[in-house]
């Protein structure tokens, strides 16, 4: 009676739970499905900074330009504008008329933004003055609008480096080049710890596996138990010699390999349809999984002994998953939350095993650069586990 | 065996067993006969280890069931309330399963498996889902899977409950067999009087969580039908409630049970008993067909220490139009 015998037990039950799983369509289809669901609510709803789809985005142009001294440079600086656009993000633009027919467009949602031309255009231009270009965009939708009038706001000023640059080594009679320097002496370029660049998936994907797994187990530990309660087969486990340590162990191990299942298939859509790459190594990637997963345990375990049966058992479950999906920097970085609310966040084991998670993923840190978090972590369950086994027991032989 | 003393659980502060005390020879059948919620269940998942006692002691073959719980679970087999097969699994996977958490060395395991199969005559589904299975197949499954450690002493919960006549009848001559050629001590619960009336040496009649008479099932008739007692079948053709009621006026007259459209069953004491009777019924232009001398049932021993009727509830309300139903079995409630 030993530890061995406790484990094979434990084998033997987890080995019986995922049998029967394999047996349940319904089931297995949820097993799919649920992490399906995730990616594509996460993946289509919220749309990572690249990948907006900007030619959606429609852009008027007014040009209001009443020329000077029967001259007109307004039409070759739209016409530039346009060509800078289709060769980079690709708006949608279009002529407009009138100012008020723009706004009144942007009032009705069907134009997103638009670019007005003064009608003192030329005259700024021939006389040595800085024209002023308005951007309009429709603020209702702060996200677009502010992605729009960034896009338009790159496009005008590079534009209007351009032009100066070549204005400048006209007149100073220098290179094109040193002109760039004497206008900006310092240039800027940013760079990731590792090579490409990162979207909001990389960000996302290790989060929402990490919570994916914890999830699938916190909800079918308590599931299964109570539900074997229910029917009265728990009983039949109950009245076999084992130790009840076997009966906690055999369950969570048959949903932790539910979970990483469920882990590895968002794995899977992530690298295969979002172009997330591991950088770390996929072997800490799981383990980590893992040990995400035994520091929840414990409250799986506490909760089901504590609940009646599996309904109270998932309310209560849902109670504390559901604040703890948003305030574990899963899916908004913890780093931007309102001081109080980082607060809860470090109390939170999820926090440091998606940000662990995500450290391995997206930027290849070893076990050193994350020893904070696994340490975090390790306590959590083991001081979870030592307040639930004893709950267990007890709710055993109510 | 078994002793239990002085057993006690309360639940908040309801108290569902009320400090009962008996013992069982080793070898017999011994019965715990009474209503639903009279706390059966409640009494046997405390011996098999499954509820703690609030109070009390109980020893199985000499093992107390408290501290030395891994000890008795491996003298028992346990048939709860509940059946405990899991549906996805196939009859064999079932008892493999189960025989591997009580450690049965693999070889032994799959001939043990092979001779139960076989006993209940279930070897040719024995790779079928035991949801596939009828009422009767599951229940004889459930039975077997209690016997493959084969235990020294078997607890059965109300095992014909929604059984088909003819299940009971095999699960019954199933216990009984078993008994007899393996010597294994039972505790069978149960609130049918047939059950406990065919099966059980002794008998308890438990209510409220107390036990209210213990003996074999003769000697509790006998102790019901004294000298001054005894219990009539009366016939009357054009029987109603009205005369139902004017009998059970009668001072002579003790419980009144109504036996179909025109039969009642009346426990009578006193010398001149009959002729009340007779004279009642005559003056309420009855008109009577037959009268009988019975022999008590345990159904009438339970009346008789109660004053109620043991499936109260359900089988007291039947009235003169609802006689077939009366003998339909309580549906399982799973
Ligand atoms: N876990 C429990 N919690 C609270 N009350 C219970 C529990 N189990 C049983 N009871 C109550 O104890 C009483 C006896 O139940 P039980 O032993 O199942 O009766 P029986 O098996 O004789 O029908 C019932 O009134 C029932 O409601
Ligand atoms: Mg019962």
């Amino acid at each position: 009676m030993g530890a061995k015998r406790i484990l094979e037990t434990s084998f033997r039950i987890a080995w019986k739970d995922l049998k029967e799983l394999s047996r349940n369509k319904l089931g297995l289809l949820m097993l799919i499905l649920m992490p399906l669901l995730m990616m594509a609510m996460v993946g289509f709803i919220y749309p990572s900074g690249s990948s907006i789809d900007m030619s959606n985005l429609k852009v008027q142009v007014v040009n209001l330009d009443t020329g000077f001294m029967d001259m007109s440079v307004s039409g070759d600086f739209a016409s530039a504008v346009n060509q800078i656009n289709s060769a980079s993000v690709n708006l949608a633009f279009s002529d407009g008329t009138t100012l008020d027919v723009l706004v009144d467009s942007i009032q009705r949602g069907e134009i997103d933004a638009g670019i007005v031309i003064p009608e003192n255009f030329t005259y700024c231009v021939l006389n040595k003055q800085q024209a002023n270009i308005t951007i309009i965009s429709d603020t209702s939708n702060p996200q677009v609008s502010q992605q729009v009038s960034g896009v338009l706001a790159n496009i005008i000023e590079s534009m209007s480096k351009q032009v100066a640059q070549s204005n400048l080594a006209a007149q100073l009679n220098i290179t094109s080049a040193q002109a760039a320097s004497y206008m900006a002496p310092y240039n800027v370029s940013s760079q990731g710890v590792v090579e490409g660049s990162s979207s909001y998936f990389d960000f996302i994907a290790p989060g929402l596996m990490m919570m994916t797994v914890m999830m699938s187990v916190m909800t079918g530990l308590p599931g299964a138990i109570t539900h074997e309660r229910e029917i009265g087969t728990l009983d039949g486990v109950m009245v076999a010699p084992i130790n009840r340590l076997s009966i906690i162990l055999g369950k969570t191990l048959a949903q932790l390999t539910r979970g990483l299942m469920q882990g590895l298939i968002i794995l899977i859509l992530a690298t295969a349809l979002f172009g997330v790459t591991i950088h770390g190594n996929i072997l800490l990637v799981i383990g980590l999984l893992l040990l995400g997963v035994f520091s929840f345990v414990g409250l799986g375990v506490a909760l089901t002994s504590l609940a009646k049966d599996q309904e109270s058992a998932s309310m209560m479950l849902m109670a504390i998953m559901f604040p703890m999906m948003f305030l574990s920097g899963i899916f908004f970085p913890v780093k931007m939350m309102p001081g109080f609310m980082q607060t809860i966040s470090s109390f939170l084991p999820l926090t440091y095993a998606s940000d662990a998670l995500r450290k391995v993923m997206v930027l290849g840190s070893g076990i050193p650069q994350i020893a904070t978090s696994l340490a975090i972590l390790i306590v959590f369950g083991i001081v979870m586990l030592a307040i639930a086994v004893p709950l267990f027991r007890r709710m055993m032989t109510r | 065996m078994i002793e239990v003393k002085n057993l006690t659980k309360v639940f908040g502060k309801f108290t569902a067993v009320d400090n009962i005390s008996f013992t069982v020879k080793k070898g017999e059948i011994f019965g715990l006969l009474g209503p639903n919620g009279a706390g059966k269940s409640t009494t046997l998942r405390m011996l098999s280890t499954l509820a703690r006692p609030t109070g009390g002691v109980a020893t199985i073959g000499g093992c107390d069931i408290v501290k030395n719980d891994t000890k008795v679970r491996n003298l028992l087999g346990v048939v709860s309330e509940k059946m405990i097969i899991y549906e996805r699994l196939t009859a064999k996977e079932n008892l493999w399963f189960f025989g591997c958490l009580f450690g049965i060395p693999k070889e032994k395991l799959h001939k043990r498996i092979d001779e139960l199969l076989d006993l209940v005559n279930l070897t040719q589904f024995k790779d079928k889902q035991v949801g596939t299975f009828s009422t009767g197949m599951r229940q004889r499954m459930n039975v077997i899977r209690a016997l493959l450690n084969e235990p020294q002493v078997l607890f059965l919960d109300e095992p014909t409950l929604g059984l088909d006549p003819q299940s009971s009848v095999e699960i019954r001559e199933f216990i009984k067999k078993l008994n007899q050629e393996k010597g294994t001590t039972i505790i069978i619960t149960t609130h049918m009087m047939l059950d406990a009336d065919l099966l059980c040496d002794r008998i308890a009649i438990v209510d409220h969580g107390k036990i209210i008479a213990l003996d074999s099932s003769v000697n509790l008739k006998k102790a019901t039908v004294g000298a001054n007692t005894s219990i009539i079948n009366l016939g009357i053709t054009n029987l109603n409630l009205d005369m139902i009621e004017k009998i059970k006026t009668l001072p002579c007259v003790g419980a009144v049970t109504q036996e179909g459209e025109t039969k009642l069953r009346i426990t009578v004491h006193g010398e001149d008993a009959f002729d009340q009777i007779i004279d009642q019924v005559r003056t309420l232009n009855g008109k009577i067909s037959s009268i009988e001398n019975l022999q008590p049932t345990l159904e009438d021993v339970f009346l008789h220490m109660t004053g109620r009727n043991v499936r109260d509830s359900v089988e007291s309300k039947v009235l003169v139009h609802t006689r077939r139903m009366a003998k339909m079995p309580v549906q399982r409630g799973r």
